[in-house]
């Protein structure tokens, strides 16, 4: 017989998967970027570019992994 | 406020994407199996899809729209740029080709009598499977916006133009450049989750609203230079002839 909540880890491997995907340092990056952007903005410090410059360069240094890896 | 069109087009576009998969499985089950146990599977998964929305949608519709623009901003950037990186490798790989290949279910035609279970769970799970992203992204683009019947409107749409397309012409749904319209809504998706998950941190935009553009121009040229980047290393890595 199972243990109870057994079917917890599955859920939260699926939802992994589904919301973020074969790399993990995007999403991290973007949860930081928005922490950041949080602070910046509580300290009256314009905040509103920083999540665009992390999706560029984050994009960049993902793609760049992706196209190693494949080789 | 993010404009009805807006809702609609983006809806409708990122359940295109993935009613291209969808509607290939149904019409390969069903052109190999036969029609009927086919379509009441697939029925059965949108009915699924349906109550998930329906669920998904009331419960998001009791959270604040300030949280709920941070939490729906936050998840849409995050899944959108999974979309936007894959459609990035895949135009630059394969240019506008669709998804090609052979059927994905090739079987042997039903001929016994009643309910052909094999044909009725490979049209439902082809629907559900396909459609989970589709009812994430109407869901929660539909409660960022505000506009949860236009997001409906936008994916219901997608599905049964896409679904005509593939009854009408059962190989054409093939040819739809698919990766190109995966990058199309990555980029849709993460300018609105980035511009919906600064306004709920209670940042202003330069500008309002007048943002949208400019983050979307900014992505759209992020993508056509990571697209031009990955094509010369990939040629830069071809051997000599």
């Amino acid at each position: 017989m199972p243990p109870p909540l057994s079917w917890i880890v599955p859920i939260a491997r699926f939802l992994y998967e589904f919301i973020v995907g074969d790399d993990w340092t995007v999403a991290a990056a973007v949860a930081i970027g928005l922490i950041l952007s949080g602070v910046l903005n509580v300290n009256h410090i314009a905040a509103w570019w920083l999540i665009p410059v992390i999706v560029v360069l984050m994009l960049g240094i993902s793609l760049r992994r992706a196209s190693r890896t494949t080789r | 406020m993010t404009g009805l069109w807006a809702v609609l087009i983006t809806t409708f576009l990122a359940s295109a994407v993935e009613a291209i998969e969808m509607v290939t499985i149904v019409v390969g089950v069903g052109a190999t199996r036969g029609w009927r146990s086919t379509l009441i599977g697939a029925a059965s998964g949108f009915g699924v899809l349906a109550v998930v929305v329906v669920v998904l949608g009331a419960a998001l519709s009791r959270v604040p729209i300030g949280p709920l623009r941070l939490i729906v901003g936050a998840l849409l950037l995050v899944f959108g740029l999974q979309w936007f990186r894959k459609g990035i490798m895949r135009v630059a790989a394969r240019g506008l080709a669709g998804i090609g290949g052979q059927d994905p279910h090739e079987a042997a035609e039903w001929t016994g009598p009643g309910m052909d279970w094999t044909a009725w769970f490979l049209a439902f799970k082809g629907v559900v499977l396909e459609g989970l992203e589709v009812a994430f992204i109407v869901v929660t683009f539909g409660a960022g916006a505000n506009h949860l019947v236009g997001a409906a409107i936008g994916g219901v749409g997608a599905v049964i133009v896409v679904g005509g397309i593939g009854l009408a012409l059962h190989q054409s749904v093939r040819r739809i450049p698919r990766s190109l319209l995966q990058l199309i809504v990555g980029v849709l998706l993460s300018t609105f989750g980035t511009f919906w998950a600064i306004e709920g941190l209670g940042i202003d935009w330069p500008g309002g609203d007048a943002a949208i553009p400019g983050l979307l121009v900014l992505y759209v040229a992020t993508a056509v230079t990571y697209i031009t980047l990955e094509r010369s290393r990939a040629l830069g890595l071809r051997p000599a002839a």
